[in-house]
């Protein structure tokens, strides 16, 4: 089985975010793998585990497919590291400031191409949090949509995969036949931490670095605009009060005032 | 008059208030039809309950396929009626749900695409608020049917009665908006407690509660809130995941935001801070959170809150 998992390079969520030119500044800021991608890995890695291990040679493996700067590497190290196989980083200029469909529309492209069964992707990424490209990647490339799963089974034999979709809506069964998009929340798992061995291994990994004519997509003019961006203020200082057995009901009269109660 | 179409909002069987916060932007500058996807036989029942908000049509399409293949049965049928209709904007709830349908109508109609926007003006323009709230962003989409998911709770609605003309609509579902199968479906359990994303009211508690959140719970009953939890709350077990409010768990934007024993870490303050009035009950004076607070309580939450429940239990009586 051939698995791919999405994963994008994002700010730290430690590092304040700025907007400049209608895009977020992407160069001032630490970058980090996005959390939620770490649980996408790591299911992946258990998928394969599973069934037979992702040796080099073997049946299985686990591509990163990422698309960002040239500095987007740094993050695909440490996906390689946790025990991905290899990856493919599809970087252009022409790509700055892509939205969810074009990145979708990127990544379809290279899934499409890449023979594989299954992909795996984060719920969201925690810079941008539109949660929508797993959704819009099993629309373009014509593929079951198992998304927001906090269970995974995958069964090679048949050729299925099922999940628990675990949403404010409840909680859904869902199976379908490979090819599939999954979408896996933190609750799933506990990604592993990257051993010394793996992290020395994820070095020599191959990084398939491609530009747009390369995947074969072009650029598309964008699909929304922003018309502007400002800070917002910051809050005005409030009231705080010690309590000194009477700080319930300094709350209550606070929230009295405010009509509250 | 320009059209807008809106994908009305259930739970259950019953419409949603944000049904009602998605019209009442739409009807700003256009006349509103609000889509209803039903089972079969379903679809009067649901579109009679679509009845709060300027909604002059409503759209009823019934499939068994809504129920067995979920999302891309949805956006599916939405694609093909915007194909019909030719509305100039589609306005989806924003959750899990709204967002993946919106997202999947986007590529199906080649559309741009919106999430999360707090307000829509009259002329498309949503507003949205970014990186954790301290940011607000207006923009617009640039091509094909502007789709915009809407936060809910955060547009005033127009709760007015109205009386649309319901129209039926039968389509057949694309067999590749089939590819996946639900098998079972189980609704959210349902506490007496309001939903967290839809609350007036939400009381949040963290660390300090020590896995304890009696107190946080009794106040939260005694004004009609939702409770919250912090990321620390839920990694220790002591409150379900589905309670996280923050930067990995859910966003909240109440009238009311208490937090209890919370320390105000950035992930946390991601999820809570475009709320409208934040109180803070917390024992360390030096905790971030108070940066945020209207109105803050250096004390022990558990001396504090059940002598606020009481305080607010009398004056209720």
């Amino acid at each position: 089985m051939k698995i791919a998992v999405c994963v994008k390079q994002v700010p730290d969520s430690w590092a304040e975010k700025k907007m400049v030119n209608g895009v977020l500044d992407r160069e001032g800021v630490d970058a980090v793998l996005n959390d939620l991608d770490e649980y996408a890995v790591e299911e992946a890695l258990r998928i394969v585990e599973a069934h037979g291990g992702n040796e080099e040679g073997g049946a299985n493996s686990v591509t990163i497919v990422s698309m960002g700067p040239e500095r987007a590497t740094e993050a695909i190290r440490k996906a390689l590291s946790m025990g991905a196989n290899d990856a493919i980083l599809v970087s252009d200029a022409a790509l700055a400031g892509s939205d969810a469909l074009a990145t979708s529309k990127v990544l379809a492209e290279v899934i499409k191409n890449g023979g594989f069964d299954l992909v795996i992707c984060g719920t969201e990424s925690t810079d941008a949090r539109m949660s929508v490209v797993p959704a819009m990647l099993a629309q373009r490339l014509g593929w079951a949509q198992l998304t927001f799963a906090s269970m995974v089974s995958v069964d090679p034999a048949a050729n299925t995969v099922s999940i628990t979709r675990t949403t404010e809506a409840g909680v859904d069964a869902i199976n379908a036949k490979l090819p599939a998009v999954v979408s896996v929340v933190e609750k799933i798992n506990e990604p592993r931490y990257p051993s010394f061995k793996g992290i020395m291994a994820a070095k020599k990994k191959t990084i398939d670095s491609r530009d747009l004519a390369t995947v074969g997509v072009s650029a598309e003019s964008a699909w929304s605009l922003v018309a502007d961006s400002a800070p917002r203020p910051p809050r005005a200082a409030g009231v705080k009060v010690t309590d000194e057995g009477n700080g319930g009901n300094d709350l209550v009269k606070f929230l009295t005032e405010k009509k509250f109660i | 008059m320009s059209q807008i179409f809106i994908l009305a909002d259930f739970a259950g069987d019953k419409c949603t208030k944000t049904t009602a916060e998605l019209a009442t932007a739409a009807a700003r500058n256009a006349s509103v039809t609000a889509i209803v996807l039903a089972g079969p036989g379903a679809g009067a029942a649901l579109a009679a309950t679509v009845k709060h908000g300027p909604i002059a049509n409503v759209l009823v399409v019934e499939s068994a396929d809504f129920a067995t293949h979920g999302v891309a049965a949805a956006a599916d049928a939405i694609a093909q009626i915007i194909a019909q209709k030719s509305p100039t904007a589609l306005l989806v709830a924003s959750h899990a749900y709204g967002k993946e349908v919106a997202g999947r109508v986007a590529v199906a109609t080649d559309s741009g695409i919106i999430t999360d926007a707090v307000d829509v003006a009259a002329d498309l323009t949503a507003t949205q608020l970014v990186f954790g709230g301290s940011t607000t962003v207006h923009s617009k989409v640039s091509k094909g049917v502007a789709i915009i998911t809407v936060r809910p709770n955060s547009i005033e609605a127009d709760l007015s009665d109205s009386a649309p003309a319901v129209e039926n609509l039968s389509l057949t579902i694309s067999d590749t908006a089939k590819l996946a199968t639900t098998t079972s479906s189980t609704p959210p359990v349902k506490g007496g407690r309001p939903e967290l994303t839809e609350a007036q009211i939400v009381v949040s508690g963290g660390r300090g509660t020590n896995g304890d959140f009696a107190a946080v719970e009794g106040f939260a009953d005694s004004l009609g809130a939702a409770v919250g939890a912090s990321r620390a709350a839920t990694d220790a077990g002591w409150y379900p995941h589905s309670h996280q409010v923050g930067q990995t768990g859910k966003t909240v934007s109440p009238q009311l935001y208490v937090a209890c024993g919370i320390s105000g870490a950035i992930q946390h303050r991601a999820g809570m801070q475009t709320s409208k009035t934040i109180a803070v009950v917390n024992k360390d004076p030096e905790a971030p959170i108070f940066d945020l607070a209207d109105f803050g309580v250096v004390g022990d939450l558990f001396a504090v809150l059940p002598q606020a429940t009481q305080g607010v239990t009398a004056q209720k009586s």
